[in-house]
């Protein structure tokens, strides 16, 4: 499991769960789970247009995340939230599927695409993912205070001298870096499980913010960390472990949160 | 006179905390009466209990057990909904039931009727969501009489409308009070624009009640015993003001004589 | 690339047996999906509506891996998944966006593990494929009878429920006062969901399924201003697309020689074009409403 080959795959599951759990945080704040499924699957035809070019694909990724982003900021103002991921969402898969038929490599990238693929990261790449990250993590810390006041409530952050629709903009544009930089990990349909379940957990075990934030993270690398142990070694999908760590993490915060909650009345 | 509503030493608790203690009143048909309270003095639970929403701890409600209108508290229609106010009006007469329905044109004439009656019928065409606050207040206006019922409530229906439109709306509840005969209990927490208009009023403290004339309720010693200390009632530039005074003159004598429910005929 | 729009093209098209399942099962999807789908996104249920389709294709999985028709398998887990959300009963909108996600995404873990096994236990290689982005062109005619049945049932369950759903969604609080069965009404379009989500998942496939419920739904909504227009508009972008998706499909063949583009492609690029089209009108439309009280003013 440590042998050298799955060394590049240890260390880009820890970056992207340290990137996918802070942003994680403010999903779940946000109520933004659909976007943050959208995000990473609406990439998913990046990945398809960098293989008909011949690039790399997390170039790919990454530009259609940019697509995305700028698609759903747009599409919010003119009509729902939820429409507007929806929308981006299957138009996007559906120009990457036409994209794969077209290159003709089908059924085996598509499986790796959305599911999840342990191995096949090089050095070159390990660089990408770990610069990214750092350019996602400054970008988020310096967004934090306000992106933090916004979901509370629109009208304190506008208030307070923010600009809600630019802090919408960055913060999409923070969960399209954190989404491109897991799809090749974790899968295009998993990365938003990544996500939610460790947020949804952490709310319960604290009241402070910036705790609750680490707690995040940590549960995100648990997450991700187990999740590659048990691929490999039953050989099943990364994706299937992260999504069922999801709906555990998600349950362990409700039945800790009740349990606060009684205690508290008491 | 036939009684359209009573309450009767009603009390609601909610979770660990008792929201309502003792709250006693009845409305006649045709009545058009004030509910008013600070804020967190539990008016909306109360309407809530009356329409059934909330089981009550203790006392009995009377009500008409069909057909309470009812408008919700700061409810601003949806801009995202295919609604014209004539259809949320229609709404009102057969929402509950299932299945579609044929044009009939008895209810279109029913709808239409409504709208003018609530000075809704020259913005009866337009998306509800795109109504102005006043507006839309009176479209929902509508919705909830549109059966008739004969009783209606309506929960903080002045909040966040601009002065003229207050008043209008207040006009419009005095007259459609009389002219359809229906109850009409309004909750409020500033009850200067309806003090004018209304038959009586239902002041909400401290978990209990007092009905009567506003004359009668508005006045220091009644209030004051109902808070359970001191508050005077002020009459500054033709408004009336309630003020707390100081809290622990007069709570001790208070508490050897509690009162809970004081109806002034 | 020339395509050959002519009265050869057309017998050939009718005379095609999978065009013609394709028309009859996409058909019925489109209607039964733009019904359902304007009380879905009525209710703000988008995301719930998509997640009931992402999750179904775990069903069409596990059909694969059973030997049983996917349908079935779509309507199984659909159904399933839409009872645990209406079981968990959230009332409150943050907590609801969470259980929609960590529900989707046990089910998608488990569509990658089933998916995983159809291809090393069963060697079905393109069930990815087939489940995930549809394959309309290889339906088997025997489940079109099943096809319209359930999509007879769907219709009837949501017009039913049709007028306590759009007072609910204006308020809940107001809906109950006049006597609506809040729980039974939500019940019944879950079921409905679950159905018109199963039915999008085979003809487009699971993770497209969405465009069919939401996009001609939102479309219509962003322009109708009555509950029938809405409902007769999402309708017609429904049924436009899917028949005009399926004609491409079949002229695509000569474009690039032997090789048809897929059908669901063409399917989500047109509903994605109505969406554009109606959001241009309304637009238009708003221009026009803001100038009218202007006009009322002067004539005062």
């Amino acid at each position: 499991m440590f042998a050298p080959f799955m060394l590049h795959a240890w260390i880009v599951a820890t970056l992207v769960a340290i990137s996918a759990g802070s942003v994680g945080f403010f999903v779940v704040a946000r109520r933004a789970s659909f976007a943050a499924h959208a995000l990473p699957l609406g990439a998913f035809p990046g990945a398809a247009a960098a293989s008909l070019l011949g690039v790399n694909e997390l170039w790919g990724l990454a530009g259609f995340a940019v697509l995305g982003v700028l698609a759903i900021d747009q599409l919010q103002r003119a009509g729902r939230r939820e429409v507007a991921s929806a929308l981006w969402l299957t138009g996007a898969l559906a120009l990457g599927m036409l994209l794969l038929s077209l290159s003709g490599r089908y059924a085996e990238s598509v499986y790796g695409l959305l599911f999840g693929n342990l191995l096949g990261i090089d050095a070159a790449e390990l660089a990408l993912v770990g610069g990214c990250s750092v350019v996602m993590l400054v970008l988020l810390a310096v967004i934090a205070r306000p992106l933090l006041l916004d979901s509370l409530s629109r009208e304190l952050a506008a208030a307070a001298g923010a600009r809600p629709s630019a802090l919408e903009l960055l913060f999409l544009g923070v969960l399209g870096i954190a989404a491109a930089i897991a799809v090749p990990v974790v899968g295009a349909l998993l990365v938003f499980s990544l996500m939610v379940g460790p947020g949804s957990a952490a709310r319960a075990f604290t009241n402070h913010p910036w705790s609750a934030l680490a707690l995040t993270v940590g549960i995100s690398l648990l997450t991700i960390w187990s999740a590659i142990a048990l691929a490999y070694v039953s050989n099943w999908p990364v994706g299937f472990f992260v999504g069922v760590a999801g709906i555990l993490c998600y349950v362990v915060g409700r039945w800790r949160g009740g349990a606060a909650a009684l205690a508290h009345s008491l | 006179m036939s009684t359209t509503v009573a309450l009767d030493r009603v009390g609601v608790r909610l979770g660990e905390r008792s929201v309502l203690r003792e709250v006693s009143f009845a409305l006649q048909p045709a009545q058009f009466c004030a509910l008013i309270g600070p804020n967190g003095s539990g008016k909306t639970t109360l309407l809530r209990a009356i329409l059934g929403f909330i089981p009550l701890s203790s006392g009995r409600i009377d009500a008409p057990t069909a057909g309470i209108g009812y408008v919700p508290q700061k409810i601003s229609i949806d801009p995202g909904l295919p609604l014209r106010a004539r259809d949320i009006v229609a709404l009102g007469l057969d929402g509950a039931r299932f299945g579609m329905r044929l044009p009939s044109k008895t209810r279109a004439a029913q709808v239409e009727e409504m709208l003018r009656a609530v000075g809704a019928a020259e913005f009866a065409d337009q998306r509800s969501g795109a109504l102005s606050g006043g507006q839309q207040q009176r479209v929902l206006l509508a919705h909830a009489l549109v059966r008739r019922p004969k009783l209606l409530l309506l929960d903080e229906p002045l909040a966040n409308l601009d002065v003229g439109s207050t008043a209008d709306i207040v006009a419009l509840l005095r007259r459609l009070a009389r002219d359809y005969g229906t109850a009409v209990l309004l909750s409020a927490h500033d009850m200067n624009p309806l003090l004018p208009a209304v038959d009586r009023i239902v002041y909400l403290a401290n978990g209990c009640a007092v009905s009567g004339k506003a004359e009668d309720v508005v006045r220091t010693e009644v209030l004051s015993r109902l808070y359970g200390y001191h508050v005077d009632v002020l009459r500054v530039h033709g408004r009336v003001v309630v003020v707390a005074g100081e809290r622990d003159e007069t709570r001790i004598a208070l508490e050897r004589d509690p009162i809970h429910t004081v109806t002034v005929p | 690339m020339i395509s050959g729009v002519g009265a050869g093209f057309i017998s050939a098209f009718w005379s095609n047996g999978p065009v013609r399942v394709a028309l009859a099962v996409g058909g019925g999807a489109a209607v039964v999906c733009a019904v359902v789908g304007l009380s879905t996104v009525m209710r703000r249920q988008s995301f719930a509506g998509h997640a009931l389709a992402d999750i179904s294709g775990a069903g069409g999985s596990a059909a694969y891996l059973l030997g049983i028709n996917p349908l079935l398998g779509f309507i199984g887990l659909a159904g399933l998944a839409a009872g645990v959300m209406e079981m968990a009963q959230v009332q409150e909108a943050r907590e609801r966006d969470l259980v929609t996600g960590v529900v989707l995404g046990a089910g998608l873990g488990l569509a990658a593990l089933l998916l995983y096994l159809d291809v090393t236990l069963r060697s079905v290689s393109n069930a990815a494929i087939s489940i995930l982005f549809g394959s309309m062109f290889s339906i088997a005619p025997s489940i079109v009878p099943t096809v319209l049945t359930i999509a007879v049932i769907a219709l009837a369950a949501s017009v039913l429920v049709f007028r306590p759903l759009l007072v609910s969604s204006l308020s809940v609080d107001m809906a109950r006062a006049q006597g609506v069965n809040v729980r039974t009404a939500s019940l019944v379009h879950a079921l409905a969901l679950a159905l018109a989500v199963a039915l999008a998942a085979i003809t487009v496939g699971a993770i497209l399924a969405t465009a069919l419920l939401i996009g001609p739904a939102a479309a219509a909504l962003q322009v109708a201003r009555k509950p029938v227009s809405a409902l007769v508009l999402a309708v017609a972008i429904g049924l436009g697309a899917t028949w005009g998706g399926i004609v491409l499909a079949y002229d695509s063949f000569y474009w690039t020689l032997g090789h048809g583009w897929p059908v669901s492609f063409f399917i989500v690029m047109l509903i994605g074009g109505a969406y554009v089209l109606t959001s241009v009108l309304a637009h238009r439309d708003v221009g026009a409403l803001t100038a009218s009280p202007l006009s009322g003013c002067q004539e005062r």
